[in-house]
């Protein structure tokens, strides 16, 4: 194909993209360097006869507003917000390192920066929901296969219901149950014996929960992808493993699973794209008080009285950042697929 | 896996059937929870009584003289008005399924025809575009956005939605049609035809499957989206899901938990609806990037 011809076919897909995703990432990094002006303050001298002077701090509003329009964009601060207590916390950081004598205590200490924190979670539940989505994708596929004829159809129909569903509905769907007033939430303090057990006082009760919530929503999508695997899985193979003495267990080790492997890449990057965005589960479960990703720390910014663009903005390119360096590998191995298919 | 060798071992089989029907479960009974509750008073679908009354319906029975009430949607859609969210949601999504599709089409037939190296860093910008969790712009629109006077409208919203569907759904046509043989349309551009009349002509007849595929998950894309809805639109424009979202943050207080379990399930019903109707061409759609690869 021409370029001019490329260029046209592609123009309005290409002009959507850049205007409204690439020129957008331009502002949010230009948001992130600058911080709102601060009100000018001037200081005005009260004379009182007999009783002297007082100088009094107030606004110029006037100023103030004068330079907010000379300069809509805020002050200059360079990297200055990425490095606050809010983010990087760079001096905080270093302080830790000095004070603390453990890494251990290190770590707990920097868990308290909200950052760090959301940091934290976001790649635990990346690391945890990732494998356990492959593992029990894997199972569910090799169950239902084995299923009669007519029980598939049905099978796949209620599997796909947890990965449709919007995934604030459906995590609220599962909070209303987890809820200690709720069908699992009111089982879970009978086995617990203890009244008081509930979700949403203990953090590592939370953040199990949300985890569980992972699962269950990708889980589906894991099992698709595998069920259609295994419909081409190459019978003659498996049947010379049979010959073979392959016990069930060592088919599916040695000739199952090595013909799913290009398919397990495919889930875990998916997976890894998906669950590095963890947010709406967040909101659903009301659990910002206990487990911030960095998804719901920007929408956490933005939302409420004040929106901290400044702030939001240097937590998005981080993100950004993030993600670039989480799809390098495929970066790589998408730029070798292209070379070979030309 | 009709051969007898191939047969399952009697334990391994129950315990494989078994597995299933706890799989059932997990995916199948909190829908089926929500549902049957929801037609229920919040004593009832929150009992701390007594679990059996969330099935029972004691107290549901006690106020209404019914165990089945349908004050929770008569709350939801006629108090709370959840139908001008409804109906917001369906102008949302038709738009932006049918723009995303539009333009999708044309720029994915481009980069499945293109053999130059820069079809493959457009590819691989939209990958890493997909891959951006989409709030992460949104601090990037607002200001632009209140500069202009466009925040919280429908057409905002609509095309900032199928701008951020774009990556996805270039990736997706573009693995379609690089499935249909390219001498197809090069036999048409010999027949006399130019590239678009080729594409008019000859590919657009034969690439539905694809398309159809794709719209569905635009469709689910805009329908399910929350980050977007939530901050670009105005509380009177809502869509479903942050006005469910909006619902809990009031509605707690009031005590009207039942008008969100109300919302919830009336937003699911299409989806199940969805599902059951196009089971085979989303199962096709998600296998379609991974069975090649």
């Amino acid at each position: 194909m021409r370029h001019k011809t490329f260029l046209w076919f592609f123009l309005p897909t290409g002009l959507a993209m850049l205007l409204f995703i690439a020129l957008p990432i331009v502002s949010v990094v230009t948001q992130s360097i600058f911080a709102p002006h601060q009100a000018v303050l001037i200081e005005v001298e009260n004379c009182t006869p007999l009783v002297g002077c007082t100088t009094e701090t107030t606004i110029d509003q006037e100023a103030t507003a004068q330079l907010r329009a000379e300069k809509p964009l805020g002050r200059f601060v360079g990297l200055g917000i990425y490095f606050d207590r809010g983010h990087l916390a760079v001096t905080e950081m270093k302080e830790l390192w000095t004070t603390t004598d453990s890494i251990g205590a290190f770590l707990s200490e920097m868990g308290n920066l909200p950052f760090y924190r959301a940091m934290a979670f976001t790649l635990t539940f990346v690391a945890v929901v990732t494998p356990l989505t492959i593992v029990l994708g894997l199972i569910i596929a090799l169950a239902i296969n084995s299923l009669h004829r007519h029980l598939k159809g049905l099978m796949i129909f209620f599997s796909l219901l947890p990965m449709i569903v919007t995934p604030l509905i459906g995590s609220l769907i599962l909070f209303w149950m987890v809820d200690s007033r709720g069908v699992i939430g009111s089982a879970l303090v009978a086995l617990a014996g203890d009244p008081d057990f509930s979700l949403k006082a203990s953090t590592g009760l939370m953040w199990v929960a949300l985890m569980v919530y992972g699962v269950w929503h990708a889980a589906p999508f894991a099992f698709v992808v595998f069920y259609a695997g295994l419909q081409t899985l190459p019978g003659d193979q498996l049947e010379a493993a049979q010959i073979d003495g392959a016990t069930r267990w060592q088919q599916v080790k040695y000739v199952v699973v090595p013909h799913l492997m290009p398919l397990v890449t495919f889930v875990a990057l998916i997976q890894l794209m998906d669950n590095f965005k963890v947010f709406e589960p967040i909101v659903g479960f009301n659990a910002a008080a206990h487990a911030q990703s960095l998804s719901s720390f920007i929408y956490n910014d933005l939302g409420g009285e004040t929106r901290q663009l400044s702030s939001a903005s240097a937590t998005s390119v981080i993100t950004i950042i993030g993600v670039a360096i989480l799809l390098s590998p495929v970066l790589v191995r998408t730029w070798r697929d292209f070379k070979g298919a030309r | 896996m009709a051969s007898r060798a191939q047969r399952m071992p009697k334990s391994l089989r129950i315990a494989s059937s078994l597995f299933v029907l706890f799989w059932f479960i997990l995916a199948a009974f909190p829908f089926a929870w929500t549902v049957w509750g929801s037609f229920k008073v919040e004593l009832d679908f929150f009992s701390i009584a007594d679990w059996t009354n969330a099935i029972t319906g004691e107290r549901t029975q006690a106020v209404y003289g019914s165990s089945f009430t349908d004050t929770g949607y008569a709350g939801a859609w006629i108090q709370e008005e959840f139908w001008r969210n409804v109906l917001n949601t369906g102008i949302v999504c038709f738009f932006v399924v049918t723009i995303s599709l539009t333009i999708g089409t044309l720029g994915g037939y481009a980069l499945s025809r293109s053999t130059y190296n820069y079809t493959f860093w457009l590819l691989i910008t939209a990958l890493i575009f997909r891959a951006m969790p989409p709030i992460t712009l949104v601090a990037g629109y607002l200001l632009p956005f209140f500069e202009w006077n466009v925040w919280g409208i429908l057409p905002t919203t609509i095309i900032v939605l199928v701008a951020i569907n774009q990556p996805f759904t270039l990736w997706m046509l573009h693995s379609f049609f690089k499935n249909i043989p390219s001498e197809l349309d090069e036999s048409a551009k010999v027949d006399g035809c130019n590239q678009f009349q080729a594409f008019r002509r000859v590919i657009i007849p034969v690439m539905w499957p694809g398309v159809i595929t794709t719209g569905l998950f635009s469709f689910l894309l805009a329908y399910n989206d929350f980050a977007v809805g939530a901050m670009l639109l105005s509380e009177s424009n809502r869509t479903m899901v942050p006005a469910i979202a909006a619902f809990l943050g009031t509605t707690q207080t009031e005590g009207n938990v039942m008008f969100a379990v109300a919302a919830v399930v009336s937003a699911t019903v299409p989806l199940f609806i969805l599902v059951m109707f196009f089971q085979r061409q989303i199962v096709g759609g998600l296998t379609a990037g991974a069975v090649k690869g």
